[in-house]
């Protein structure tokens, strides 16, 4: 086949799939998984032949909107290094989580809803990857928003779940209203929304530095939504409600990393805007990444540390962004993040499923040689979480921290004293949980998952180790290291060990909860609250007051008695004076209306 | 026979049938059908390459007033043509049993429709009028006679607000009518649109605003919505169907045939006030939707709050945000239709639509379910319906009003009106929640039957076709880009 076609199919694959599984097999549980892994393994084996083949290059386009003359919006696909390497990490990583949710989902009553929605957020998520322009970015951006709503929410009876899937559609559009009015901006200053056109015509919006830099916070609030950045995060945690294999696939490689992508697309527009923008958007990293660590750090549920873990790395990729002097700073750590990110969610569902549903890391505890495989494969994945050296992470996230200190030293102190929280919550998850006495029956009993489940544990615990070597890093990218003085590097290491040794002081006992208790942190800094407050009494108390004042200010008062007025008297009479015959012929009209409402209703 | 005149009269025609014989329901999906089925052929027959009005008859009644029986269909007339039959037949095939005289139910059913279907053909302006007004009337029976609640006092409301608009709007059209230099005096609508754009006729601004608020009222343009919610609560289902989803779509349409051609500098004149007006239905009638506890009076308030998007299409006056607004008028009235078809079969499943009562739903009857999730996605402009290609184009034709650097009236009621994006997820999502998913509410049985295949089918239909045209929406796009292109870019 002309390779031509590939990402074409790559990307419609998972659409026709998932509208085959909905209509052809709503109840056959083992087709429906069966068609859809074969899917994502097909769209993933393209992927990598598009991948080695640096030639391919895709110009044809399908029209969508066309006004000619004045507005085309086409469905278009752009292949350089950047979705490359973002199409085969995320098909990489779709096909293990579909794999791996062939075990997991074992049992559940919706399999064939869940692979349909699976398929249906890899087609989302693949068409972001894929624009050339925009709006199309933005159409699967909302897509995105949309299948993740139906992912989170498939234990729909639970009233948790359909809350939380609630929050996170609402809390991306909220994100998603700035992200169109960039756009829309952008557009009306380049008049293109291709992105080779807007960079092509940037001189036209450099000429307005507050415009210019009032699109591209804008264009960031999408990056707000979509990869939780504060002060719209509060949509991940909750998110925990999904499936762990849903968890593993949005806050690894998809969805949350789709924030961090489309500023790396947009990143020669960053570039040519004023400072302030990037300062920004560091700023809003650097308070993302500390503040979710802190309160990682006292979460119970191993999901929610993770998840907490995953916003606080998503600022360190947005940190990258704002210092580094190219995307590859925050998409390095995009794509090791993906592969231990997604390895510890595995893991962690492997662990839930094998207490029996048990999240509360209290209730677990020596897992180590209960489960030998998943909890060697979650050590691995934790290290490379904390920054240990030799694990990936440590290379991508000291890179984006010497680029800190390179161009933004007060960005430099918050994210390298991160790195302290990052070791304290992580050291501690993995002493509580797999060291130690088990503190339930449950763990006390598990056992080993099955192959299904394991298998891509150990497929993924290999490049969350190696993935950061250079060796293996300049196959996907040509990163541009920051080279800052070693003295930086000593810092960071330096708040590792402190966090390591914390955790170690405070956990290797086998405590059988935190020996400290910070309310402040376990209540995630009583932002959830807030916003409950804000939802409840502010927008709530608007919206019963609108209807109020509907009813009897504008309804009962207003109109009807205005309109009553009025009727009966000035336009009558005005009427009449027309004296023109068309105007009674036309009023004769109205008159036998009238005339038979009165006898219909009488 | 001219074509257009059969689509009128096929619907006419049957409904004296059924107010004549029996088996009414079978009778009216017939000829809803074939009116569904004519209008896809003339669809297709319509040359695109030539435009403007085809299927064109004439017939002078007082030629010394220039007062004729001119039927014409342009590519507005078309989509809207389509817009007509779509939801006709899916609105006799929902319909459920109806107890008191069946047969009058369904002749007011296709009165509506031929009345709407005659609005839209008519290129006349007295037929114009006198079509909608011919719509109208059955519109207040369905409500008086086969109503829930309140409905005397409703339909009685509705009467008097309609009237009232209907009547303003009859003052503007004689305005219209007497501001022709003597001498042209046509009823012509297409001659008027070419003595607009010559120059010739310059009524002014107080017709403009009979007009704006006459077509106003009708489209429930904030302050003049009060009527609209209340009705559709109370109307039986297909009756909302066919007055939201075709019905009100009379005046949007009369903006875009009327207004837009003759009265350009009058629009420009006043956008202000209408730019106020509408974010009064996004925001104010937005917050409004948020608060409502029942199902049926939530669909209501969010269908006036969509149509300040549609003002939004008007104010900018420019091809894209026309063609906009010309294409949300059809995903407007497909999404209407389908959500408030599966909110009358919620309602005849559960027996309640107040949100405290329902809950779990999707449990029960996931088909419903999933219907209503498409229907509400599409309600909310997700991508993939037509109703987010409408949206879009909307945006980007009223922020081209803009300017770089500073923001203008334009652009601050654009990005004030993409947060009604957010509203109309806000209210839409939590009904979903609330009626689908969740804990099991008190009306909803382990034995509550899932949706009926007549609902379904015709939903699936309706939904069908938004997603086909919100894939391609070229395929719509096609027949009115044409109709605008005369204006500035």
């Amino acid at each position: 086949m002309d390779p031509q076609f590939y990402p074409w199919i790559i990307l419609f694959a998972p659409l026709v799939a998932a509208a085959f599984i909905l209509f052809v097999l709503p109840r056959r549980n083992v087709a429906a998984g069966t068609v859809g892994i074969l899917t994502v393994a097909v769209t993933c084996f393209l992927s990598w032949k598009v991948f080695l083949d640096p030639s391919l290059a895709i110009t044809a386009q399908i029209p969508w909107i066309e006004v000619p003359g004045v507005f085309s919006v086409p469905i278009g696909i752009i292949l350089d290094n950047l979705s490359r390497v973002m199409l085969v990490v995320v098909t990489t990583i779709a096909t293990l989580v579909f794999i791996y949710s062939a075990g997991y989902m074992r049992g559940d009553e919706g399999i064939p809803r869940y692979y349909a929605s699976l398929c249906l957020f890899l087609f989302s998520m693949l068409g972001i990857v894929l624009a050339d322009n925009l709006v199309m970015m933005f159409i699967f951006w909302e897509l995105v928003g949309a299948s993740s709503y139906l992912l989170i929410g498939h234990y729909f009876r639970k009233d948790s779940a359909a809350d939380a899937a609630k929050q996170a559609f609402t809390v991306n559009r909220v994100g998603d209203f700035g992200f169109m009015l960039g756009i829309l901006m952008l557009w009306l200053a380049t008049g293109s929304i291709m992105f080779a056109g807007i960079e092509a015509n940037l001189q036209a919006v450099t000429l307005h530095p507050g415009y210019f830099i009032a699109a591209c916070l804008l264009i960031f609030c999408g990056t707000l939504g979509k990869s939780a950045q504060m002060p719209l995060h509060v949509w991940l945690p909750n998110s925990m409600e999904g499936p762990t294999p849903v968890s593993s696939l949005l806050h690894a490689a998809t969805m949350v990393a789709a924030g961090v992508y489309m500023l790396a697309r947009i990143f020669p527009v960053l570039l040519a805007a004023p400072d302030v923008v990037r300062d920004v958007i560091m700023w809003i990293g650097a308070i993302t990444c500390f503040a979710a660590g802190l309160m990682a750090i006292q979460q119970d549920d191993i999901k929610r540390i993770l998840a907490y873990s995953t916003i606080s790395q998503l600022g360190y990729m947005v940190v990258g962004i704002g210092v580094g002097a190219t995307s590859d700073a925050a998409m390095f750590h995009l794509f090791t993040h993906a592969f231990f990110k997604c390895l510890l969610f595995l893991c962690a569902g492997s662990i839930i499923i094998a207490l029996h549903h048990e999240q509360n890391i209290w209730k677990m505890g020596g897992l180590l040689t209960r489960m030998p495989v998943t909890a060697l494969c979650m050590l691995a994945g934790g290290l490379a979480l904390a920054g240990v050296p030799f694990f990936s992470g440590s290379f991508s996230k000291d890179n984006i921290i010497e680029w800190a200190w390179l161009n933004n030293r007060p960005g430099f102190w918050i994210t390298a004293s991160a790195v302290l929280l990052t070791a304290l919550y992580t050291f501690r998850l993995l002493l509580v949980v797999l060291l130690g006495k088990p503190r339930g029956d449950h763990a006390a009993r598990a056992k080993e998952s099955p192959l299904v489940m394991t298998l891509p544990l150990v497929i993924l615990a290999v490049p969350a180790v190696i993935a950061g070597y250079p060796w293996f890093i300049s196959h996907f990218f040509d990163i541009a290291y920051a080279g800052a003085p070693a003295i930086a590097h000593k810092i960071v290491l330096g708040f590792l060990a402190s966090g390591a040794v914390l955790a170690a002081w405070l956990y290797l006992r086998g405590p059988a909860r935190d020996p400290v208790r910070i309310p402040l942190l376990a209540n995630r800094l009583y932002i959830d609250n807030f916003y409950n407050w804000l939802v409840v009494r502010g927008q709530g108390g608007l919206a019963v007051f609108g209807s109020w004042f509907d009813r009897w200010i504008i309804d009962g008062l207003v109109v009807t008695g205005s309109a009553r007025t009025v009727w009966g008297a000035g336009y009558l009479l005005r009427l009449l004076q027309l004296g023109n015959l068309q105007a009674y012929a036309f009023f004769f009209g109205a008159g036998v209306l009238l005339v038979l409402y009165f006898l219909v209703f009488r | 026979m001219s074509p257009l005149l059969s689509l009128i009269l096929i619907p006419l025609v049957t409904a004296a049938f059924c107010m004549a014989g029996s088996a009414p329901r079978r009778i009216s999906l017939f000829g809803a059908g074939a009116n569904l089925l004519l209008s896809l052929y003339l669809l297709a027959s319509y040359n695109l390459e030539i435009g403007g009005f085809q299927f064109v008859s004439e017939n002078a009644l007082f030629p010394a007033y220039g007062l004729s029986f001119s039927l014409g269909a342009d590519g507005l007339s078309m989509v809207l043509l389509l817009l007509a039959t779509l939801v006709t037949f899916a609105a006799v095939w929902v319909a459920p049993p109806v107890e008191k005289s069946p047969g009058m139910f369904y002749a007011c059913l296709l009165f509506i429709s031929g009345g709407a279907i005659g609005a839209f053909v008519s290129i006349d302006l007295f037929f114009f009028y006198a079509f909608h007004e011919l719509a109208l009337i059955p519109t207040f029976l369905l409500i008086g006679i086969w109503g829930s609640g309140d409905r005397q006092r409703i339909a009685w409301k509705v009467t008097i607000y309609l009237a009232f608009g209907s009547f303003i709007l009859l003052l503007g059209l004689i305005g219209l009518w007497l501001a022709v230099p003597e001498g042209l005096r046509t009823f012509d609508i297409r001659l008027l649109q070419q003595l607009g754009s010559a120059g010739l006729l310059t009524p002014g601004p107080v017709v403009y605003l009979l007009l704006l608020f006459g077509f106003g009222i009708l489209i429930a343009l904030f302050p003049f919505h009060t009527w609209a919610p209340e009705a559709y609560a109370s109307a039986p289902a297909p009756a909302a169907m066919l007055h939201a989803g075709v019905l009100k779509k009379f005046g949007l349409y009369g903006l875009l045939r009327l207004v837009v051609p003759i009265f350009p500098e009058e629009i420009q004149q006043f956008a202000h006030l209408v730019l106020v007006l509408l974010l009064g239905n996004i925001l104010y009638v937005g917050f409004v939707t948020l608060a409502q506890k029942r199902l049926d009076l939530m669909l209501g308030y969010s269908s006036v709050m969509h149509m300040g998007y549609a003002f939004l299409g008007f104010v900018a006056l420019n091809q894209l945000g026309l063609a906009g607004l010309s294409l949300m008028l059809f995903a407007h009235g497909l999404t209407v239709a389908a959500l408030f078809a599966l909110c009358g079969e919620i309602n005849r499943r559960t027996g309640t639509l107040e949100f405290s009562e329902l809950g779990g739903l999707a449990g029960v009857t996931p088909k419903l379910g999933l219907l209503f999730g498409f229907a509400a996605m599409a309600s909310i402009g997700l991508p993939g319906f037509a109703t987010f290609a409408s949206e879009i184009m909307i945006f980007f034709g009223a922020f081209a009003r803009g300017a770089v650097g500073s923001f203008n009236w334009f652009q601050t009621a654009t990005a004030l009106t993409l947060w009604g994006v957010v509203i109309s997820a806000v209210y839409m999502l939590r009904a979903y929640r609330n009626i689908f998913w969740g804990a099991r509410g008190s009306a909803v049985k382990a034995d509550t039957g899932d949706i009926s295949s007549g609902v379904r089918w015709a939903v699936i239909i309706l939904l069908a076709v938004l997603l086909l045209t919100g894939f391609r929406p070229g395929l719509l796009l096609d027949y009115l880009n044409p109709v605008f292109a005369y204006l500035p870019r």
